[in-house]
């Protein structure tokens, strides 16, 4: 590994962290709970959501633990059921689908895009509230006994045959689903109306132009979730039959409409990802990201077919073969601006001056597993090799390589990333880099055993497998522990760098955005004065230019 | 600072239309009067079309309400266009679900 570094930190004898800052300006728990700051909201959320991935990672260590033997001897299989739901249910609608959008977008959108705030902040505030509101009936639900639909809720198991707490973890998710749909309306309003002078549409960060795509999604797509799980819970109170064949209801329209959310969900988790990605692979190469326009359509592409493949969930389920034809095809066009994406990113690596700090580490490991989590989606997206390998490992393998291969290492670059600007101290940079490689290798080894399990004909869902399968399930368990370090590592060095971190000043990473121009931690104005932007994104001439007229005059 | 600002000019010259309350007593009045529309015609006997009629019904009462109490005919394209996404991403939601209904009954291909 290369040991050259673009990091300029101040002179360490003589900086000082501004004594003005969003973390200084006000004192006491109640300037934090009746906060309107962006910076101050994205900050609770960070901590609420870190407090949600290690309950929801605790459940996957206790399933891991579980299939470490074939048989079911650590849990009973109905507690199994219970735990992979909560998994599942915690790690989606608790971690995933808030973790980049309400912590790091809330934090750097207002700024990339040259304003003091949200525009909605007090929805901005609400928004956090409605998620603590919907966590506290989550751990409610898991505290009384939990829940063991899995984290999709599907009719008849959930409204007929369950005698679980349905209904509180429904309820949960549908509170939950609002606090993203005050999210995602504050960002398209801000991005709209709130731009600076010269701030154009073309001239925005790419991060913003995925953030807003994912915004669209979650306005469009999250109240159809929180309407069928309110049919859910009618239906299982009040039997209003609207998912019952004995009532002239159908079963399969639950799915319909529970997928008409949960794969344009994918995309709310995913386009976020992207952007992070964006950002950190243009700063670490030193190059205008390659295909700027496409790059930003791309994620309005994804945001619209994501609306059209929804079926593909279904196609064992019963659909028409017509339908699954169709959805067929157009899953296959979702991989087309994908593709973009990944290609555009390696072409901004092609000849740029790239250096391996942490951030660059975990964009590069993203790079990798989004694309096998991406391609093994098109063996699902097949009807023929669907009809194999849909619930069986290969199905969990694939989505854990997109959502935690792709997203959360993502979420992690974009967190060292922007800890300087947020915290206004660097990160500990050698072990950081340890943490990536050790989240790298860990991951790999837990879920890569997981495809050849699912081509071996694995089911998910199951508390015990035939003894053959053994080996590779330990291999399995070992990465997950692997794995589990990889992530403890992070909340040890970062919170330890609170207090005893390298001042970071500006623009440790000589960076061109907005958010890079101003004092570490950020004002809580953002800006002393209302920023004009007479530059392209990522244009690091500019930056030059202007580093050298600031030499110049001092 | 005012190549940004110009080329938005219909969305920030935003005038605040003031409906007249005739308008808004005439729209309640249509409101009220298509509720009773929708409670009489529960009781008629229609075959499949009791459920056509109430839709229908309560889809113009909704067009009413999004027009004119939410200010959806005074405001800016921009406000029209973003209420029209959310119909449009409605009608795929329907018709893609509705396509695979019909289809089942075809049979294999």
């Amino acid at each position: 590994m290369s040991t050259a570094t673009i990091v300029s930190l101040p002179d360490q004898s003589t900086a000082r962290i501004p004594k003005v800052n969003f973390l200084t300006k006000e004192n006491g728990l109640l300037s934090w709970l009746l906060t309107g700051d962006h910076k101050r909201i994205a900050t609770l959320y960070l901590i609420s959501i870190t407090f949600f991935f290690f309950i929801g990672g605790a459940l996957a260590a206790l399933i891991r633990l579980q299939l470490l033997t074939p048989g079911a001897e650590l849990m009973a299989t109905d507690t199994y059921d219970k735990v992979f739901s909560m998994h599942g249910l915690i790690m989606v609608f608790f971690f995933l689908v808030p973790s980049v959008p309400a912590t790091i977008g809330n934090f750097v959108i207002p700024i990339m895009v040259g304003a003091k705030d949200l525009a909605l902040p007090k929805i901005n505030l609400l928004s956090w509230y409605l998620y603590v509101i919907a966590g506290i009936m989550m751990i409610y639900t898991m505290s009384v006994g939990g829940v063991d639909t899995g984290w999709t809720f599907t009719t008849p198991l959930s409204t007929h045959y369950l005698n679980t707490h349905v209904v509180s973890a429904g309820l949960a998710v549908f509170v939950a689903g609002f606090s993203s749909i005050f999210t995602g309306l504050n960002f398209i309003v801000t991005i709209h109306k709130m731009r600076c002078p010269g701030m154009t549409w073309f001239r925005l960060p790419l991060f913003v132009w995925s953030n807003y795509a994912a915004s669209v999604l979650m306005v469009l797509g999250t109240p159809v979730l929180a309407i069928t799980l309110v049919l859910v819970v009618l239906e299982r109170t009040l039997g209003i039959g609207v998912f019952d064949p004995a009532k002239g209801g159908d079963p399969l329209l639950f799915q319909h409409l529970f997928w008409f959310y949960s794969h344009p969900a994918v995309y709310i988790m995913i386009l976020p990802g992207f952007g992070v990605i964006s950002e950190v692979v243009s700063t670490f190469s030193r190059k205008r990201v390659f295909g700027y326009t496409a790059v930003a359509f791309s994620s309005v592409a994804i945001a619209v077919f994501g609306f059209f493949v929804w079926a593909h969930h279904m196609f064992i389920m019963g659909i028409s073969n017509y339908s699954a034809l169709v959805f067929s095809l157009l899953t296959m066009l979702v991989a087309v601006p994908s593709a973009i994406k990944i290609y555009n990113w390696a072409f901004t690596l092609y000849k740029g001056s790239i250096t391996f700090e942490t951030p660059m580490l975990y964009a590069l490991g993203f790079m990798g597993l989004f694309t096998i989590g991406g391609l093994t989606g098109v063996f699902l997206g097949s009807t023929g090799t669907d009809i194999h390998l849909t619930e069986t490992y290969f199905v969990v393998a694939h989505f854990h390589f997109v959502m935690v291969g792709g997203m959360l290492m993502s979420f992690l670059s974009g967190i060292h990333f922007w800890w300087p600007k947020w915290t206004g101290r660097m990160y500990p940079e050698k072990i950081s880099q340890f943490a990536a490689v050790v989240t790298y290798i860990g991951f790999n080894l837990t879920f890569f055993p997981q495809f050849i399990l699912g081509m071996l004909g694995m089911p998910r869902r199951y508390a015990s497998y035939p003894p053959e399968f053994q080996v590779l399930n330990v291999f399995s368990t070992a990465g997950a522990t692997v794995l589990g370090v990889g992530y403890l590592l992070p909340l040890l060095y970062l919170t330890w760098s609170l207090k005893y971190g390298a001042i970071a000043g500006e623009n440790p990473w000589q960076a061109t955005g907005l958010e890079w121009q101003i004092q570490s931690p950020p004002l809580t104005e953002n800006f002393a004065e209302t920023p004009i932007m007479d530059h392209e994104a990522y244009d690091y001439d500019w930056l030059e230019r202007k580093q050298a007229s600031e030499v110049a005059s001092v | 600072m005012i190549e940004g600002t110009h080329e938005h000019k219909d969305e920030t010259e935003e005038q605040i239309h003031i409906v007249s309350p005739r308008i808004y007593i005439l729209i309640g009045a249509t409101l009220l009067i298509l509720t009773g529309t929708t409670a009489a015609v529960s009781f008629v006997e229609l075959g499949p079309f009791n459920v056509v009629v109430a839709l229908a019904i309560a889809v113009i009462k909704a067009m009413l309400v999004v027009l004119f109490f939410m200010h959806l005919r005074y405001s800016p394209r921009l406000t029209k266009l973003t209420a029209i996404s959310g119909i449009f991403i409605f009608l795929g939601l329907i018709s893609m679900t509705l396509a695979d209904y019909i289809s089942r009954a075809w049979g294999r291909w």
